[in-house]
């Protein structure tokens, strides 16, 4: 399993270091729709220029590595065991080489395990692939939006929230108010809705794995997102949150079904530096 | 202490006024500072995020136990990823924190340590904007997420406080910075831009939603 060891640090240094294309060349385009001599112009140009020296001198792009968070797709007959070893292997690893800040506290003692493993970290979900490969998506989740990230239970009447798709919209809007600028606006959002909430938090992330160029196969959810990129980036928020019209970059909704009692939407955020990578092996 | 000179000195570009800072600050330089100028930061400046503020605010370290004088400082809200190397340490990646996680403590911290400048990102609360009207302080904010960038602007690691204890992220790192750019988002005077952008954007949201 070495080689599938080696392979995910790879993976790591990848997702550390170079940003998707579909994300860079969406906050190319804000730049040009912000206006001259802005604050936002010049924060989106800092910001490009930071992903090109990232890519270009292969260091990672935000100091802060995140939790990795791994979404793991293996054959049938293939350990699961075997596969999460590489994982921490690859991960202690990659914390040297790439390097990756430390970021795994002990809850007990405070103390940082000083390789970015620990109990539940990285975080890892298998599920059994349809065919022979391995694949494993990586996402580096950056605390800082992990933080601003919203559950709510509707119907919420503060936000006359009912129990319907404008009361997710309305979740949406109000998420992003209460991050304001903290977490390195301008924002792609995962949205998850259905009958637990363990369930959605998780769904809400995998949205943050997909292509901010793919289209929802649900036509009323893709309406719902494109309104909703609309609506956020009338706010005012901006790049870095000082203001103009870049708020977010994307918006992804996810659905399961949901329980007679219960109507559960997160609202995922993740900075402008939304890094995923994959791996096929 | 330097005297009573600024050492705030500006210049004028197409993109408005860029005024470049020499740290550590005085009382005068901070007062020279408004929402909304540009600055260029150059000398030394220290980190300290969550940790570092928990232990000053409870453990109130007498100044002697701190290895730099926080008179003036500039404390960045920052943890970042330093290489250990032969000869002592490199910085590989170094942008700002979300500030607001620090608001309980930092009003107390700018009494304790006469600090005049804050820089991390997002912004702070009312009981910090009130601090830095008292006690002659700024909050600057720099580039979100632009780690890189802004460690090509940090020429040096000039020392190390509470790494054993706290981690490569959570210590206080002395840091040598040269040119590096910021945003006066918060000033002496009792301005706060985060204040202004949040308060429009929910009004935005009102119309929006419908709501009262």
């Amino acid at each position: 399993m070495d080689s599938l060891r080696d392979e995910i640090v790879n993976l790591y240094k990848k997702a550390a270091t170079s940003l998707p294309q579909d994300i860079e060349e969406s906050l190319t385009q804000a730049a040009k729709t912000e206006k001259n001599g802005s604050t936002a112009k010049a924060a989106l140009a800092s910001i490009l220029e930071n992903i090109r020296i990232a890519r270009e001198k292969e260091r990672p792009l935000c100091q802060d590595t995140g939790v990795p968070v791994f979404f793991v797709k293996v054959p049938r007959k293939r350990s699961q065991i075997e596969v999460k070893n590489s994982i921490l292997e690859a991960t202690r690893i990659a914390t040297e080489e790439v390097p990756l800040r430390p970021n795994a506290v002990d809850i007990i003692s405070d103390k940082n395990s000083g390789d970015n493993t620990g109990i539940g970290f990285p975080v890892i979900y298998f599920e059994e692939s349809p065919d022979n490969a391995i694949t494993l998506d990586l996402m580096l989740k950056g605390s800082g939006c992990e933080n601003v990230s919203q559950l709510y239970k509707l119907p919420f009447e503060e936000l006359k929230a009912e129990r319907d798709l404008d009361g997710v919209r309305r979740c949406a809007l109000d998420t992003i108010c209460r991050a304001q600028g903290r977490a390195c606006p301008p924002y792609i959002l995962g949205i998850g809705i259905g009958a637990s909430r363990d369930q959605v938090t998780k769904l809400a992330k995998v949205q943050l794995m997909r292509d901010l160029e793919d289209t929802n196969s649900i036509m009323t959810l893709s309406e719902l997102e494109k309104r909703l990129i609309a609506e956020i980036n009338q706010l005012g928020i901006g790049p870095l949150g000082l203001g103009g019209k870049t708020t977010t970059l994307g918006v992804k909704i996810g659905v399961n079904h949901r329980h007679p009692a219960s109507y559960f939407v997160e609202v995922c955020i993740s900075c402008w530096a939304d890094r995923r990578a994959r791996l096929t092996w | 202490m330097v005297g009573k000179k600024s050492k705030v000195k500006s210049q004028k570009s197409e993109a408005g006024k860029t005024k470049f800072i020499e740290l550590p600050l005085t009382r005068k330089d901070v007062l020279s500072l408004s929402v909304g100028d540009r600055v260029l930061l150059n000398g030394q400046l220290v980190t300290g995020r969550d940790r570092i503020h928990k232990f000053l605010f409870n453990e109130r370290p007498h100044v002697k136990e701190i290895p730099f004088d926080l008179k003036g400082a500039l404390l960045y809200h920052c943890g970042p990823v330093i290489r250990r190397t032969d000869g002592g340490f490199t910085l590989i990646a170094g942008g700002p924190t979300t500030s607001i996680r620090v608001e309980m403590y930092e009003p107390q911290i700018i009494a304790d340590y006469g600090i005049r400048g804050i820089m991390g990102k997002g912004g702070m609360g009312r009981k910090t904007l009130q601090a830095l009207k008292d006690h002659g302080c700024v909050y600057l904010h720099t580039i979100s997420g632009a780690a890189v960038y802004l460690a090509d602007r940090i020429k040096r690691v000039a020392g190390v406080w509470k790494l054993e204890d706290f981690g490569m992220a959570e210590a206080m790192w002395i840091l040598e910075v040269e040119d590096l750019p910021s945003i006066v988002t918060m000033d002496a005077h009792g301005r706060s831009l985060h204040e202004e952008i949040e308060e429009k954007s929910y009004e935005k949201l009102k119309r929006l939603l419908g709501l009262p």
